[in-house]
Parts: structure tokens; sequence; C-alpha cells
């Protein structure tokens, strides 16, 4: 019987599972694009003339390698996120770079050709100010690092400390840069603000005060930001309130020279003689954060230049001479917030026909000369067609590129290319197409403020031809509560011409209604402080259906600071009344999460069959909300996290529960009738998946129509828990286009991986003990833990660095649903959760089934002919 | 009689709502502590409604809710019959398709003083008049309370929930509240189940152990029919002629 039970069970995990992706398949349908990050510091590695790299230090916390020819990676290194792996400096010696790392805490020598650790020291602690290599008759053969008090020179071999000294007059100077010439002497700069800069010389040898001076500066208050030394001990500093820069030897001068500045433009100028030796102005950027500059004698004795160029909006340009730019990194998009996938355009031909549809009718003879004339395009189309596969066949098949521009988008068969609408931190907006990862159109937004939140939301979408798509952005600042709208055209990128209602007033919520107006565009709500709604796109059609609809237009907020949830209801004025309130005070427990339904969600199946084949309703409330809270408390044995699911129009508690010793962060997926959450057990320190499913019972109480104002039943739930063998960093649910596929949760691990789970093992109805009726329903019997099985992970090795969020979209395809993972990296791909059931397999093999079809028609017709032949002879017998 | 026909209330439940966590000034009402009366390990507060043809609340006093904190907290209603004016009026607002609100004062459930008991502001639900109307004033009532014993929430629902439009002639069926009241205290959402799982496995290979056909080795269990393929293959292979040998000198 235990035999029998295990081979079923081995069955239905084989069944249940997706396959990995076969070798060949490799790239085929994903892609991935790796980011480093707005960058903090760079090198060229220049002690090989043939270099291609080039190293970057940026503010994630990464380390990588450029290849200065494509702008490519040779390698990265990913490190903590937050202040632990902050980058403080990073200098570059020959093969070495030396880093910085955690607010001075890690001093660390890597080897570039390859990205590999050479040695890793830990300092003392205290606030890491500057560091630069030491050199002794052109050697370099130590690294000195200048802390708030102190300074201490390690050797560059292996990163032991040579020795350390204290400052002198650390209560007035402040020491902020660190310099030595290469003849056994170190120079550390400090200043006092607004009156002058102090010098002290140590000796390399044993750290010895050789000598101390000072130099006037009265406009200078700041080294780090305004100084550099470069050549043989000149210090070059800029003063931008008079548009000049400064100089001054730190070995023979005590007076600073002074050199004007021209404005915009990047001037290259000489640090022995002050002359300018070239300038490009810079036109077509944003304005310039960071510039970092190679410039090398050619052959014939000219000076030449590369230099990488980090513009405002995180875009990282490489120039080389004459002022080429040989190629341009989008480092924005090394933090995406939110994204929003949308279907392309027809075709322009497609768009022709369905044109003709949308007009009004104007008289026979127009239209049936309107129909030759679309005929015609798509004669004409096909032509051009057919004329381009004979001219790509001719070609070898490697030179044959489909290279996709914003001019040739259109729909495939099956909807599986799409337009992703992706907006980053910096408030740059790119328009990516889905299949091969190119970015089709950015567009930045300069006047975000530095912590806004974003939302967007698809207004009209391409199925309304002639009316162009339309999305809209709404950008909020966190700390005062005002928004602006930004509404573009999401396939072009373009700003549309529809201008934004001004939004005076704080918003508290914005809501997407499903009704249109007559150009069907969804009608934005947006909810300021003073409960008054405003309308977007506000035009009389739209106040009329809002007036005769507003009595079934509910909405909610939520304030966390004083655990508050409360239910609006809008009045026929636009104004708003308060309908219901639910508050959770804040001293136990603060609301961390609110989650709804995605509004694109399809059920297919209403309830599930049981083993006696009666049906167990599902409670598809599409408005009930799980709202997550954690407890203040944060004592292992008195933490808790509750689930409280609430319907968003009525304010019932629909059920509440606590799960007790556990702590966040918690994860959450709501969909259907489920759902699930992932949290810390402090208990038995591990994390643990939870699930809910609700069931309205054996009998619908209403099943044409759900309304939350008339379901007086309480719906069952039920409840199940797991323990999951790793930490999560974000987690979604697949979407299909009708929701006949089963549903798998996706889930982003710190490791880099994606698992694609299948829903099927977060099931409460898992039975502790095996009974025929489960068996019947194909139920897995409960095991504690959830494994993780490597054929579950979608993105075999393209790991995902510090992955944040998931975004799911169907495809035309029932069986695929589209995956964007995005963090530090951006991965695509299309998952099939119930395997591709509606397509034939890529290997399917045609040959066969046609020469089967062929072999079998002629032999019909010959043995139709042998028949003919042989009943004529009998007759004639 | 402007009801609202099904479909409306259908587009609702497709309108989801999405948060944006915010600030909500908050309208606090006025404290209540006038009519409160402290019973022998209870105490009790009042439970009032409000339903009004403009849909502007005014609150009235419905009756009185006796709570009994401890770890099973119970609740009690006393409730006054709708006066005759008041029933006029419920009629009226469920012709308007009005709402019928209640509200109770947010208590904290555990705390052994009367004072630290009331709390500011409100706890509100509402359900339609014309649902009240039609179900002869049968309503269910529950009361959520938190981990700590704080009320976090009210729900009403009627029985039926639906309006349907169906005229209450009779007055009498307007004139006494049938109401279910109950209180709610979060469950305890479950753990994985390993000690259970951990019985079920050892109890399985406790029963292997007493059946010995089980244990067998598959060399144990099919040796004869494994001999006997060799032994065809033997005598299948010594049969066959050596083919083609003589032409492999040549």
């Amino acid at each position: 019987m235990a035999k029998l039970i295990l081979l079923w069970l081995k069955c239905v995990i084989f069944w249940a599972t997706i396959e990995a992706v076969f070798e060949d398949q490799v790239g085929k349908f994903d892609w991935r694009q790796q980011y480093v990050g707005k960058v903090r510091f760079s090198h060229f590695d220049t002690h090989v003339q043939s270099s291609k790299k080039v190293l970057v230090a940026t503010e994630r916390n990464v380390f990588a390698a450029l290849n200065t020819r494509t702008g490519e990676l040779f390698w990265r290194h990913v490190d903590k996120s937050g202040s632990e792996g902050n980058i403080d400096a990073l200098l570059q010696h020959g093969q070495d770079a030396v880093l910085m790392v955690g607010n001075g805490r890690l001093l660390r020598s890597w080897e570039i050709s390859v990205g590999g650790l050479n040695w890793e020291v830990v300092l003392d602690s205290g606030s890491f100010q500057s560091a630069c290599l030491v050199g002794q008759q052109d050697m370099v053969k130590h690294v000195a690092v200048l802390k708030k008090t102190a300074i201490s020179v390690h050797y560059l071999s292996n990163g032991h400390q040579k020795w350390i000294e204290n400052l002198p007059e650390t209560e007035t100077v402040d020491y902020q840069a660190v310099y030595s010439d290469g003849n056994g002497e170190v120079y550390v700069l400090g200043v006092v603000p607004h009156s002058h800069i102090a010098i002290v010389v140590y000796s390399l040898e044993d750290g010895e005060i050789i000598k101390q001076m000072s130099v006037e500066a009265p406009w200078l208050s700041n080294i780090q930001a305004s100084c550099v030394v470069v050549g043989q001990g000149m210090l070059t500093c800029v003063d931008s309130a008079a548009m000049s820069f400064y100089m001054l030897d730190l070995r023979l001068q005590l007076q600073m020279t002074q050199v004007p500045l021209q404005a915009y433009s990047v001037n290259l100028f000489s640090a022995e003689t002050g002359r300018r030796l070239l300038d490009t102005t810079l036109i077509d950027f944003y304005s310039v954060f960071q510039l970092y500059v190679q410039a090398f004698l050619k052959k014939d004795d000219s000076v030449g230049y590369r230099a990488m160029v980090q513009t405002e909006d995180h875009t990282l340009t490489f120039i080389q001479q004459p002022g080429r730019v040989m190629w341009t990194r989008e480092e924005a998009l090394s933090d995406v917030v939110t994204m929003e996938m949308v279907d392309l355009p027809l075709t322009g031909t497609q768009a022709e026909l369905e044109g003709e549809f949308g007009k009004k009718a104007d008289g026979l003879m127009s239209m049936v000369m309107k129909r030759l004339s679309s005929q015609l395009i798509l004669l004409q189309a096909w032509i051009a067609h057919l004329w381009k596969l004979f001219y790509d066949a001719r070609k070898p098949r490697s030179q044959v590129k489909n290279d996709i521009t914003i001019e040739n988008l259109s729909r495939d068969e099956f909807n599986l290319q799409k337009m992703m609408v992706m907006v980053t931190a910096s408030g740059k907006l790119f328009g990516i197409d889905s299949k091969t990862g190119g970015i089709l159109w950015r567009h930045y937004l300069d006047n975000v403020p530095p912590n806004a939140a974003f939302k967007l939301m698809v207004q009209r979408t391409t199925a309304h031809f002639p009316h162009p798509p339309q999305c809209t952005l709404l950008i909020k600042d966190k700390d005062t509560g005002l928004a602006t709208l930004h509404v573009f055209n999401p396939i072009f990128g373009k700003k549309s011409h529809v201008t934004p209602p001004a939004l005076p007033q704080p918003v508290l919520q914005s809501l997407m209604l499903p009704l249109m107006d007559q150009d069907y565009a969804k009608v934005l709500l947006l909810i300021d402080d003073h409960y008054k709604v405003s309308a977007f796109p506000s035009t009389k059609n739209v106040l009329q259906q809002l007036q005769e609809m507003a009595a079934s237009i509910f909405f909610y907020l939520v304030d966390s600071s004083q655990g508050r949830l409360s239910g609006y209801r809008l009045r026929t004025d636009l104004s708003t009344e308060q309908i219901w309130e639910v508050v959770i005070p804040p001293e136990v427990q603060r609301i961390v999460s609110v989650k709804g339904k995605r509004p694109n969600e399809h059920v297919h199946s209403q309830g599930r069959v049981m083993g006696d084949r009666s049906v167990l309703y599902k409670y598809l409330n599409p408005n009930l909300l799980a709202v997550v809270t954690e407890s203040t408390d944060l004592h292992q044995e008195r933490s808790f996290i509750g689930i409280l699911l609430i319907d968003g129009v009525t304010g019932r508690i629909i059920h509440e529960a606590v799960q007790r010793k556990a702590r966040g962060p918690v994860h959450v997926v709501h969909s259907e009738n489920w759902v699930v959450y992932e949290y810390w057990s402090t208990k038995s320190r591990r994390n643990e998946f939870s699930v809910i499913e609700l069931y309205e019972g054996m009998e619908l109480y209403n099943s044409t129509v759900f309304s939350s104002l008339d379901r007086p039943h309480a719906p069952q739930v039920l409840q199940q828990s797991y323990i999951f063998p790793s930490s999560i960093s974000t987690m979604e649910a697949t979407l299909t286009e009708k929701g006949i596929t089963s549903r798998h949760l996706l889930i982003g691990l710190p490791s880099g991986g994606i698992l694609s789970l299948p829903k099927m093992f977060l099931d409460p109805r898992r039975p502790e003990i095996v009974s025929e009726q489960s068996r019947e329903e194909n139920l897995i019997p409960y095991a504690p833990e959830l494994l993780i099985r490597t054929e579950w992970f979608i993105n075999y090795n393209q790991t995902v660095s510090r992955v944040r969020g998931i975004y799911t979209a169907p495809s035309g395809l029932e069986s695929t649903c589209l995956v964007v993972a995005y963090g530090l990296d951006i991965y695509q791909t299309r998952v099939y959760p119930s395997k591709q059931f509606d397509v034939l397999k890529d290997d399917y093999d045609y040959m066969l089934i046609s020469s089967v079809l062929f072999a079998l028609f002629f032999a019909t017709m010959i043995s139709k002919r042998l028949a003919e032949v042989k009943l004529l002879n009998r007759a004639w017998r | 009689m402007a009801r609202l026909p099904a479909f409306n209330v259908a587009v609702v439940s497709t309108v989801l709502l999405i948060v944006w966590t915010d600030f909500v000034c908050c309208n606090n009402g006025r404290r209540v502590g006038d009519n409160l009366e402290t019973e022998f390990s209870g105490f009790s507060v009042p439970l009032e409604h409000s339903f009004e043809v403009d849909d502007v609340a005014r609150f009235r006093v419905r009756g009185s809710l006796v709570l009994k904190a401890g770890r099973e907290p119970s609740v009690s209603l006393s409730q006054n019959q709708l006066s005759e004016e008041d029933r006029t009026k419920l009629k009226e607002v469920a012709a308007v398709d009005g709402l019928y609100r209640i509200r109770v004062p947010r208590v904290f459930l555990q705390a052994d003083r009367q004072t630290e008991r009331q709390m500011e502001g409100y706890l509100t639900a509402f359900v339609r008049a014309c649902a009240m109307v039609e179900s002869h004033l049968s309503d269910v009532i529950s009361l959520h309370t938190d981990v700590s014993g704080y009320l976090i929430g009210v729900s009403i629902v009627t029985f039926p929930g639906a309006c349907r439009g169906t005229e209450v002639e009779d007055e009498v069926d307007l004139e006494v509240f049938n109401t279910t009241l109950s209180i709610m205290a979060p469950v305890n959402a479950p753990g994985p189940e390993t000690a259970l799982f951990l019985e079920r496995m050892e109890q399985e290979s406790e029963k292997k152990g007493k059946n010995p056909q089980e244990q067998k080795s598959f060399f144990a269990k099919y040796w004869y029919l494994i001999l006997g393929g060799a032994i065809f293959l033997m005598v299948s292979n010594s049969a066959q002629p050596p083919a083609g040998g003589g032409r492999e000198q040549s």
C-alpha cells in the first residue's frame, strides 16, 4: 500500500513539475541585462596599451570592469547592499585595484584582468576620508588610508599594515585628502573652511612628520568636492562661484594660481601650463554629473582622449576622439520602480483594414473605393514581404538581422511580444521590446522629486485604433503628497497632447475605473486630502457616467500611521462620504501591506471538483483586501504577524488570523480565492509559507454575479503552513489570458534564482492521511517542507542580482505567461505553468506528418486506379 | 424607486481599489461616556445607528452592548423597538437606496479600569437600508477584536442580503430587531505540522518493518524472471550460426 502511495506520489510530482529549459532553448525566449548602477568611481586601465577595460565602482555597491569598445561587462562583483557594502574609494595600480568598503571597514585588492580577489583586510573602525597609493622610486608598494583622526599605510602586496599615526590638530583641521608623489613622502591635506589648506607631510618609512605648512584658500570649504591632485603634486581646485580653477604645486609653491573657465564644454587643460589642449562642446546631453577622461599620446604625438560621461539621468556614455559616441549604458535601469506591459499596435496594413470599420459609412462608392485601396495596400505589403524573403534567402543566415525599430513594431500572432514600459527611480522612462530587450525609446522627466513614488496606469490599450494607446504616470512626492501626472504614448514614448489636470492638493488615492470615455480612455479618479474626487479625463460624458454610477463606486484609504482603514462612497456631486471604518491600534501592530487582487485577473473555474464529484465553490470576491500587520513588540516570544481579509466595499472583516512567534518581512500574493504569505518564524528560526483559501461551500449563494453588498454568509477558511528552505526577496503569481492554466508562484530568491513553485504544493486541502477521495482529486499528501527543485528555476544560470520585483503579464496564448524580474539586473522570460498544451513543440516533425499525408493520398489514388482497372478487367471477362 | 440594478453592483465588484498608504485626517467623534453603566464583570457601550434620507449620518442609540472581557470575551445586546416614526423613515430611506449605518465606540476589552477602556473614535459599518427592510430587521452583527483585546472592527449583514424590491406591508415586521451578535477574536494560524508528519513517517516505516515481503530487494523478488531471461538470451545466442565468419577472413 505504502509503495503504491509512493509510486502515485512520484507520478503526481513528475506530472506536476514544469520542465526546465532544454540546452538549445537557452536564450531563445529569454534575455538578461546586467547593470552596475550609478557610477561613483572610475578608472581606465592604462597599464597595458591594448587594454580595453574601464573599472567602475558604483553607488549600488557594485565593482565591475567594462569593455571600452562595446560597453559590455567583463566581470562584476555585487557586494552587500546598504552601507555595509558601500564603496568608499577605488585605486588602481597595474593589475591591482584597491577598494575601500563599508566606511573604511574593509580594504580589498582585486586582480583586474579576471576580477579575482587578491586579499582582504579588516581595518579599525573610523570615519573614512580618503585613500591613495604611495610610491617610492617609481615603485608603488603601499597604500595610504586617511581616516578622520588617523592615517595608516598598508603593503600593496598583502594588505598588512606598515604603520598608523594619529593626525595633529584634528579639532580645527578637517583632513580630507591624502597624496603621495612617489619619493617617500605622504602629503595629508586638511582644510579649515574658508580660511586655509593645512598640509602635513609624513615620511613613508616610519610615519614621522617631516613638515607642516598652510596655504591661504578663503574660497575653499571642501577639498573632496572641489579639488584633485594631478601630475607631480599639482593640487587643482575648482571654484564654481568664480568660474575658475586654482593650481598649487604641493612641493614648491605657497600660492595658488588662478585660471578662468568656459562654461558648458568639455575642455582639456594641460596641468603644467594651463594651456587649453582641446575642447568639445557637448550637446544633446542632460546636465553632466561626472566625467572621467583618459588622455593619451597617439603615435604621431598628438593628444588623444577617451571620456566616460555620467549624466543626470544615470546614462553612461563613452566618447572617443573626435567626439564620437562609442556606446551608452542606461544605468537608470538598475533601479526600476514599476513597470507595465502594453500590447504592440497592429501593423500599418492591419490598422488600415481596422480603420475602415472604425469610420462612419459615407456612401457606397467611397466605401468600395476605400476597400479597394486597402486591398491594394495589402497586396503591396505582401509583395514587399515576399521580396524581402527572397532577398534575405540569398544572404548567408548570419547576416540576416531582424532589427526591431520603432517603425516596424507590430503585434505578433500570439501577442508574445510586448512593449515593456519601465519607470526608474531617477525619473527616466524606458520602452523596451520584450522579445529582444532592445531599448526603443527613453524619456527623462527632469522635475521628479528625489523621493517620489510612482504609479503607472494604462488608460487606453492599443485595441482602440485609431486612438493612440495612453499611459499615465502618477508621480507623487512622498513628503508633501503633491502629485503630477505625466501622460504619454507607451509605444513611442512621446508625451501626449492631452493636458493632464493640475493637482494643487495632495493626492491620497488614485483608482482606475472600468468606465471609459467616448475616446475609450479609462477614467482615473484622484482623491485629494479634502476627500474631493477629480476625474481624468473629465469630459462631460465622463462626468455624466460618474454621476450615474456614483452610488456603486467605492474606494478605501489606508492610514498606516494611525492604523486606520476607511471606506468611502462617491456621491453624485463628486464629493465622498465615509461609510466604514476599521481601526487597528498602532500601539500593538502596524499595517505593513495591503494587497488587493489584480484587475486583469481571470478565474476560469468557479469551483473545485471534489473526490466524490461534488463541487466546492471558490469565494471569488474581487474587492477582497489582504491586510498584513506586524507586531510592534519584537520580542521573539511575543512577536506576531496578523492577516486580515477585509472586503474593500463594506469593510467587513472576512477573516482575521495571527501567526504567533513570527516576524517580517512578509511577502504576500493575493489572487483568485487564495492568499499566500511568507514570514520568518522566530520560534523555529526558519522561513515559512502559509496559504489561506476561501470557499463558499458546496453551493453558490448567487452564481450570476458577485456583489459585496449581498453575500451574507462568511466563507469557509482553510489554512496550512509549510517550511521553506530559503529566504525570499519577492513573490508574484503567474497570470494567463483566461485563467485556465494552473497557477505557479514566482519567487525571487536572494541567491538570484527565480523559482517557479506550483500552487498545487501550497494547497490547504493537502491531506494528512491519503484517502481514495484525495487521490481522485490529485491532492498531494501533506509534507511540512517545500523542497526547492533545481528544475524549477526558470532562469537556469542567468542569475538576477538583487531581484526587487517580478512582473507577470498574460500573452495571447493561454499556456504562456510573460515574466519580467527586475532588480540590479533585468530578466525576461516566458513560463508555461501547465506546459505548452496549445503549441506544437519546437522540434515537431512537420516532414514526417506531411510525408505520411502525401503517401496516404497517393496510395489512395493509386489503389483507386488499380481497383478501377481490376473492375474493368472483371467486366470484360 | 431609484433602486440600483444588479448590474451596477456587479460593476462595483470589478472595480479594484489600489491603495496608496497615506495620511488621512482623522475626524474624531466626541467621547461618549455619558450613557455608560458599569456592570459586574462586564461593561456596556452604546450601539448607535443612523438612517437618513439625505445620507448625512446622524447617529442615535439603538441599544447597548454588554461586553464581558476575559479569555473568552462574550457580548450581549439589549435594544429597543423601532418607533413608528423610525419605521416610516427606514422605509423612506430604503426607497431612495440609502444606507443604514451602525457604529460602536472603540474600546479596549482587557483594561481593568473603566477610563482605560474607552478610546477615541468609532468603528462604523453599513448595510443597504432596503436589505434591512426586506430582511425584516434580521441582521448579523459581529465585533472583531485584535490579539490584545482592542475592538478593531464591526460588521453588519442582513439575512437575506438581497434587495429584490419586495414591499414590506406589515408594520409589525419592522418593529423588533432580530439580531444575531457575536464577538470574534483572531484565530491562530497553524504552523507547519511537523509532529504529525513524522509520526506518520514512523508508522509507515514500522509497517514496512513488519512486512518482510516489502523488504525484499529487487533481485530477491524477481530472480526467476531475470534468470529465465538470461537463459533465453544465452540459448538464442548459441543457437545462431556464426554468421559471416567465413567471409570475414577473405
